[in-house]
């Protein structure tokens, strides 16, 4: 019986020729790890967006201040000054438009390296376990990474078009930021999805901030024990900060009347 | 004391050929001694099988005492089986229970063609291991012994990634079938040793390209140090993202690739 399995080349030593090389960075990108080397780095930036928004999120419930001899929604004024951000340097709303087409930049990096590695785990098993596995220490956060990524994408575009364009949001006011988050989260339904929403995120992040440090090769005795820890923390830390803004706006605590 | 295991129902995947439709089938064992060994209860299947006349089931095995990395098995959804720390040799059938079902499977991966049944081509193995896994020595007399001096803590990482002995349990078990867990321990056992220093940055960048071209890519879930029949710790992986991406720099300059 003749049996003919596809193999590669074989040779005794490394014989990969140097050929003509794709720049730097593409050429790093073309492999899995440099792939994961992109999903950790994107990543550390969505994390750093993720917290920077929920902690000025909390301004919300710091209510009325007076803002240039006038009463003003704190968040209101916290909402003018990302526009004002390094005027005069540069004029007007630029700052925060170069810092959203960096977050931009780096969705769609993380979506395209997570698209294509999946096509390659694909791949890599076309005829999948023909019974069931038991699996030892992946967790739940681990294995629907994809499905907790896509539902946060997901959230995302709902999210835009609720708080930023107002396009689901009745009687939207552009800058009014109290005004506009209390008339969204103050619909049950809505703030059932922001809750729903933000526990997947926090999910994906239980995975994805302890991974990042294994995809980078930041690796230490000496602090290994504490990425799991931070891990935990950091997810926690968004999901209990984002999920009260809607339970707060349904409670009457973020409660929204014309100054 | 020794037990007797009673009315053990296997299902063991048949296979006629690598391009062939394969199949669970269904054996019964009536009795037998919780002292044998997993592949000596196939043994005793396979024996029953030429008896009637009919193909012995065909598994990966050699030298039964877990060091050579040649048996496989993924058993009850695990690789090697529910026993930590060993290869399927080493399971007994002590961790069973009469009128338990066992299900056998073999490794799935597209770089590990089933050649029949429960055996598996692994030469995407050596591949890997061609492409950098080895080092330059000065050949001649014997050098000293300790003549390079290599702190024990070293030695003690090294030799804890040396212990890989490439069964492909780590590929079998991840979700991915990446092999970042045999890559990454063959790299860290040479990466991290003086002698291994010459070729390090070649050999980290050619070996993972190397495996990039066969497997899977790894999602961090930790299921091949689970899986291994050594207990390599996912640790050799971080250390190889960290090799290859020095290597991606350090190779542009030293080797003067363009």
């Amino acid at each position: 019986m003749s049996q003919t399995l596809q193999r590669g080349p074989v040779s005794g030593t490394a014989v990969k020729t140097a050929g003509k090389r794709k720049p730097f960075l593409l050429d790093l990108y073309s492999t899995a790890v440099g792939k994961k080397y992109v999903m950790a780095v994107t990543g550390i930036i969505g994390i750093g967006f993720i917290i920077g928004h929920m902690v000025g999120n909390l301004k919300a419930y710091l209510g009325v201040i007076e803002h240039n001899g006038a009463p003003a929604y704190d968040i209101d004024v916290y909402g003018e000054f990302l526009r004002e951000l390094l005027v005069p340097i540069v004029p007007h709303g630029y700052a925060l438009w170069g810092l959203r087409l960096a977050l931009i930049g780096a969705l769609v990096l993380h979506l395209h390296a997570a698209w294509s590695l999946t096509v390659m785990n694909r791949q890599a098993r076309p005829v999948r376990y023909q019974s069931a596995r038991d699996y030892q220490v992946a967790n739940f956060a681990s294995r629907t990474m994809r499905w907790s990524g896509i539902l946060v994408v997901l959230f995302l575009l709902w999210h835009l078009a609720d708080l930023t364009w107002g396009w689901f949001n009745p009687g939207f006011e552009h800058g009014a930021v109290y005004r506009n988050l209390d008339a969204s989260l103050s619909r049950l339904p809505v703030a059932a999805l922001y809750i729903v929403a933000n526990i997947a995120l926090g999910i994906h992040l239980f995975h994805g901030v302890w991974s990042l440090f294994q995809s980078m090769g930041w690796n230490n005795p000496r602090f290994n024990r504490w990425r799991r820890g931070l891990a935990t923390a950091i997810a926690t830390l968004v999901v209990v900060g984002n999920v009260s803004f809607p339970i707060m706006t349904l409670a009457g605590v973020i409660n929204y009347t014309a100054l | 004391m020794s037990n007797t295991l009673k009315n053990l129902t296997l299902k063991v995947w048949r296979q006629s050929g690598p391009q062939a439709n394969g199949a669970f089938e269904t054996h019964v064992i009536d009795e037998i001694t919780d002292e044998a060994s997993f592949l000596e209860m196939i043994d005793i299947l396979n024996e029953r099988l030429i008896d009637e006349g009919r193909e012995a089931v065909v598994f990966d095995h050699d030298c039964r005492e877990g060091i050579c990395g040649t048996c496989s098995l993924m058993i009850n959804g695990q690789a090697h089986g529910p026993e930590r720390g060993t290869a399927t040799c080493q399971l007994h059938m002590r961790k069973f229970s009469s009128g338990d079902t066992i299900v056998i499977e073999p490794w799935r991966a597209s770089a590990f063609p089933i050649i029949r049944d429960l055996m598996v081509d692994r030469s995407a193995f050596d591949r890997i291991v061609e492409a950098g896994g080895y080092i330059t020595a000065a050949t001649g007399g014997a050098p000293d012994a300790n003549l390079i001096p290599v702190p024990k803590p070293v030695a003690d990482a090294a030799m804890d990634a040396a212990q890989c002995i490439g069964c492909g349990a780590c590929v079998a078990a991840c979700p991915n079938g990446a092999a970042n867990l045999f890559t990454a321990a063959k790299i860290t056992h040479l990466n991290l040793l003086p002698q291994g220093q010459a070729e390090r940055f070649k050999r980290t960048e050619d070996m993972v390209e190397t495996m990039d071209a066969h497997f899977g890519s790894c999602t961090n879930h930790g299921e091949c140090e689970a899986a291994c029949p050594k207990e390599i710790s996912i640790d050799v992986i971080a250390l190889m993202n960290a090799d290859y991406r020095k290597a991606k720099t350090k190779n542009r300059k030293q080797l003067a690739l363009k």
